[in-house]
C-alpha cells in the first residue's frame, strides 16, 4: 500500500526528489503484489513442514489446556513404521503400484479424447460438457456415503468386494474365456493383466481424466493451423502430421497433465487415509502418523522426479 | 475422358465411406464413454423418485410406475437443505472471491516484476502446487486449534481462541494464497498475465497510474477469462472438498457434503426404517439435491467456461 502511494505521488510530481530507483521502487511493488503468498507459504507451508519433520522424530503428548510436549526419540517412529507396522510397507506399495499403472492410462485416455473432441462435428459442445461432468461431481464424501450403501445392501460386505461382484454380474460375457483364449495365442500374462485390468477399471479412468482433457483440449486448439495447411500441401498424410505436430506441440502439456494426474491420485491414495487416521482416528499415534505422511511425500516427490525427468527429456519446447 | 470420370466416381465413394466410417466410429467412442460418464446420475435421479413398490417391483426398470416425491421430501428436512444451501454457497462463494483476487495479485506479481529471489519464490510455488497438503495436517490442526500466531492473546493473557468447527481456517488460509488448490490458481494468473501486452500497462503508466491501481484498473478486468476459470473451480473444488472439512471439523451447518455422510442413517433411525434397499432411495435424493447446485452453475456458465480455459494461460 505504502508503494502504491509513493509511486502515485512521484508520478503526479516528478520534480520531488527522488529516493529510489525505478527499478527498486519495481521490485518493491512487485514484493508486495507476492506478499501474501510469501506469508501463507513460511506460514503454513514451511513452518507446517518443518514442525511434521519434528513430529516424526518425536513422541508427542497433549497438555490438558491445550500445547503439547515434544520428546526426541530420533527415527524410532520410521523404524517402527518399516519394521513392525503391519500394513504400512504394504499400502505404501500398493498406493504407489496403482498409480504406475493408472497415470498411463489417465494421460493416453484424455489425449486421445481430446483429439475425438477437437474435430468438428454435430454436438461437440454438448460431449464436451458430458466429458466435464466427473470433475463436477467428483465429491469424496458423496463417493463413500453411495459405497458405504452398497455395502449394506450386499449385507456388510467390504465395499471393494461388493464392486467386484456387481461388475462381474453386469458383464454377461465370460471374459476369462476370451482372456485365456488371447493367452493361448502367445501374449504376455502380465500385459493381458494389465489391459483387463484397465477395462475393470474404465469407470475410474474415465471420471479422473476431466481436468486433464480440457488442458489437453486447450492446447489442441493453441496449435496454429497453419502448421496442417503446410504439412498438407507438402503432402503430409493424417497419421504423419499427428505425429510431426500434434504430438510435439501438445507434449509439454503432456508433462503438466502427468505431474497434475500424479498429485491427484496421490491425495485420493490409501497411504494418505491411513496416515490421517493414525492421527485422528482412535489410537492417535501423532510421530508415526506424522512419519507416514513423510515417507508418502518422499515416495511421491521420488516418483514425479523420475517420471518428469523422463517425459520431459522428450517434450518439444518452443523456446 | 470416360475413364478419367469413373475413377473419380470411384475415388469419391471411397472417401465418402471412409469418412462416413470414421464419423461412425467417433459418435460409438463418444456416446459409449459419455454412457458411462452420465449413466450412474441417470441411475440415480430415477431411483429417487422410486416408491416402494416400485422399489421392489424386478419389472421396473428406471421408469417408476408410482412415482413419488416423498424421498426429497425426507432427505430435505433430513438434510435441512434450504438452511444449509444457502449458508454454503456463501461459504464456498466467498471464498472463491477471495481465491481469484488474491491469486491474482500474486500471479500478477510474478508474471510483471522483477524482484530478488523471484526465482526461489517461484519454486516455493510449484512446491506448494506439488506438496499433498496432509503432509501438513497436524501442524495446521495445531495452529488452528490455538490461534496465536504473532503471540498476542499470550501477551495480553488471554487464552487463544480455537478456530476449529469455524469457516475462519479456511478463510485466513485462502486471504493468505494458501487454500485448497491456491498454488494452482497462482500458476494460472501468472501464466496469463505473462501472455498479455506489455504496452496496456505502460499507457496507464504514463497516465500516472500506480502499480496497485493499475493491476485493479486495469489488468484484473483484462483477466476476466482466467477469473471465471478459477473462480469455477474453486467454487467446485471447494464445495466437493473433504479433506480440509474433515481436518477443520467444518460444520454441517455449511457443508452439505457433510449432511450426505450422516443422511442414510438418519432417516434409518428417526423413520425406523431398518431395509437398507429402501433408505438408500433417499441417499440418491439427497445426492441429487446436493449435485443439482454445482449442476445449474455448469449448464449456466458451461460454454464460456470450456472457451475460459482454452483462454486462461493453463496451457502458456
Amino acid at each position: 500500500m505504502t508503494v502504491k502511494t509513493d509511486r502515485g505521488i512521484v508520478g503526479r510530481a516528478p520534480a520531488r526528489k527522488r529516493r529510489l530507483s525505478l527499478s527498486a521502487r519495481k521490485a518493491l511493488a512487485g514484493l508486495a503484489f507476492v506478499s501474501p503468498f510469501v506469508v501463507g507459504f513460511v506460514a503454513f507451508y514451511l513452518r507446517g513442514l518443518l514442525l511434521t519433520l519434528d513430529f516424526s522424530l518425536s513422541d508427542l503428548s497433549l497438555r490438558p489446556n491445550g500445547g503439547y510436549d515434544l520428546a526426541f526419540v530420533g527415527l524410532k517412529h520410521y523404524i517402527y513404521a518399516f519394521r513392525e507396522h503391519a500394513t504400512f510397507k504394504q499400502i505404501l506399495t500398493s498406493s504407489v503400484g496403482d498409480m504406475a499403472l493408472d497415470v498411463p492410462l489417465i494421460l493416453f485416455f484424455s489425449l486421445f479424447m481430446a483429439i475425438l473432441l477437437n474435430q468438428r462435428f454435430r454436438g461437440r459442445t454438448f460431449a464436451r460438457a458430458v466429458f466435464f461432468l466427473p470433475v463436477l461431481l467428483n465429491a469424496p464424501a458423496i463417493a463413500d456415503a453411495l459405497e458405504l450403501s452398497r455395502a449394506m445392501m450386499l449385507g456388510g460386505t467390504s465395499p471393494a468386494s461388493a464392486a467386484v461382484t456387481q461388475a462381474a454380474g453386469d458383464a454377461s460375457v465370460n471374459m476369462s474365456y476370451y482372456v485365456g483364449m488371447m493367452g493361448d495365442l502367445g501374449l504376455p500374462r502380465a500385459a493381458l493383466d494389465y489391459v483387463v485390468g484397465a477395462v475393470g477399471r474404465i469407470n475410474g479412468i474415465i471420471t479422473s481424466s476431466g481436468v486433464q482433457l480440457v488442458i489437453f483440449l486447450a492446447a489442441l486448439q493453441s496449435i496454429s493451423p497453419a502448421l496442417y495447411e503446410v504439412a498438407k500441401i507438402e503432402g503430409a498424410t493424417a497419421y504423419e502430421s499427428f505425429w510431426k505436430i500434434t504430438f510435439p506441440m501438445v507434449s509439454p502439456l503432456i508433462v503438466t497433465n502427468m505431474v497434475y494426474t500424479l498429485v491427484d491420485s496421490f491425495v485420493s491414495s490409501d497411504v494418505i487415509n491411513l496416515s490421517f487416521d493414525t492421527i485422528f482416528g482412535t489410537t492417535k499415534q501423532y510421530g508415526l502418523g506424522s512419519a507416514f505422511s513423510l515417507v508418502s511425500m518422499a515416495a511421491l516427490c521420488g516418483i514425479l522426479m523420475i517420471a518428469s525427468g523422463l517425459v520431459s527429456r522428450r517434450a518439444f519446447y518452443q523456446n | 475422358m470416360h475413364g478419367a470420370t469413373a475413377r473419380n466416381t470411384r475415388g469419391r465413394i471411397i472417401s465418402d465411406a471412409k469418412s462416413w466410417a470414421l464419423s461412425l466410429l467417433r459418435w460409438a467412442l463418444i456416446v459409449g464413454v459419455s454412457y458411462v460418464i452420465v449413466s450412474p446420475l441417470i441411475g440415480m435421479a430415477a431411483r429417487s423418485f422410486f416408491s416402494n413398490s416400485d422399489q421392489f417391483n424386478p419389472m421396473v426398470y428406471l421408469i417408476p410406475q408410482t412415482p413419488t416425491l416423498e424421498r426429497y421430501q425426507v432427505a430435505l428436512k433430513v438434510m435441512g437443505y434450504a438452511d444449509v444451501l444457502p449458508r454454503n454457497l456463501l461459504f464456498v462463494g466467498g471464498l472463491a472471491v477471495i481465491q481469484a483476487f488474491v491469486c491474482s495479485m500474486v500471479g500478477y506479481g510474478f508474471a510483471r516484476f522483477n524482484f530478488p529471489l523471484k526465482r526461489v519464490l517461484f519454486g516455493c510455488l510449484i512446491v506448494m502446487i506439488v506438496l499433498p497438503s496432509h503432509v501438513i495436517m497436524l501442524p495446521l490442526y495445531m495452529l488452528f486449534q490455538r490461534f496465536d500466531p504473532l503471540g498476542l492473546f499470550a501477551l495480553m493473557g488471554m487464552e487463544p481462541p480455537n478456530m476449529l468447527a469455524s469457516p475462519w481456517p479456511m478463510y485466513i488460509m485462502t486471504a493468505f494464497g494458501a487454500g485448497l488448490r491456491s498454488g494452482l490458481y497462482i500458476y494460472i494468473f501468472t501464466q496469463f498475465f505473462r501472455g498479455l501486452p506489455k504496452e496496456i500497462e505502460e499507457a496507464a503508466e504514463i497516465d500516472g497510474a500506480g502499480a496497485f491501481y493499475t493491476y485493479l484498473r486495469v489488468m484484473l478486468p483484462n483477466a476476466a477469462p482466467s477469473a471465471l476459470t478459477v473462480l469455477i473451480f474453486s467454487v467446485v473444488w471447494q464445495f466437493n472438498d473433504k479433506f480440509y472439512a474433515q481436518l477443520f471439523s467444518i460444520s454441517p451447518r455449511i457443508a452439505l457434503s457433510k449432511q450426505i455422510s450422516g443422511l442414510q442413517a438418519s432417516v434409518s433411525n428417526l423413520y425406523q426404517l431398518r431395509d437398507p434397499s429402501l433408505t438408500t432411495l433417499y441417499l440418491y435424493a439427497g445426492v441429487m439435491l446436493t449435485i443439482v447446485p454445482l449442476l445449474v452453475l455448469y449448464i449456466i456458465l458451461q460454454r464460456r467456461f470450456i472457451e475460459g480455459v482454452e483462454r486462461s494461460g493453463i496451457v502458456g
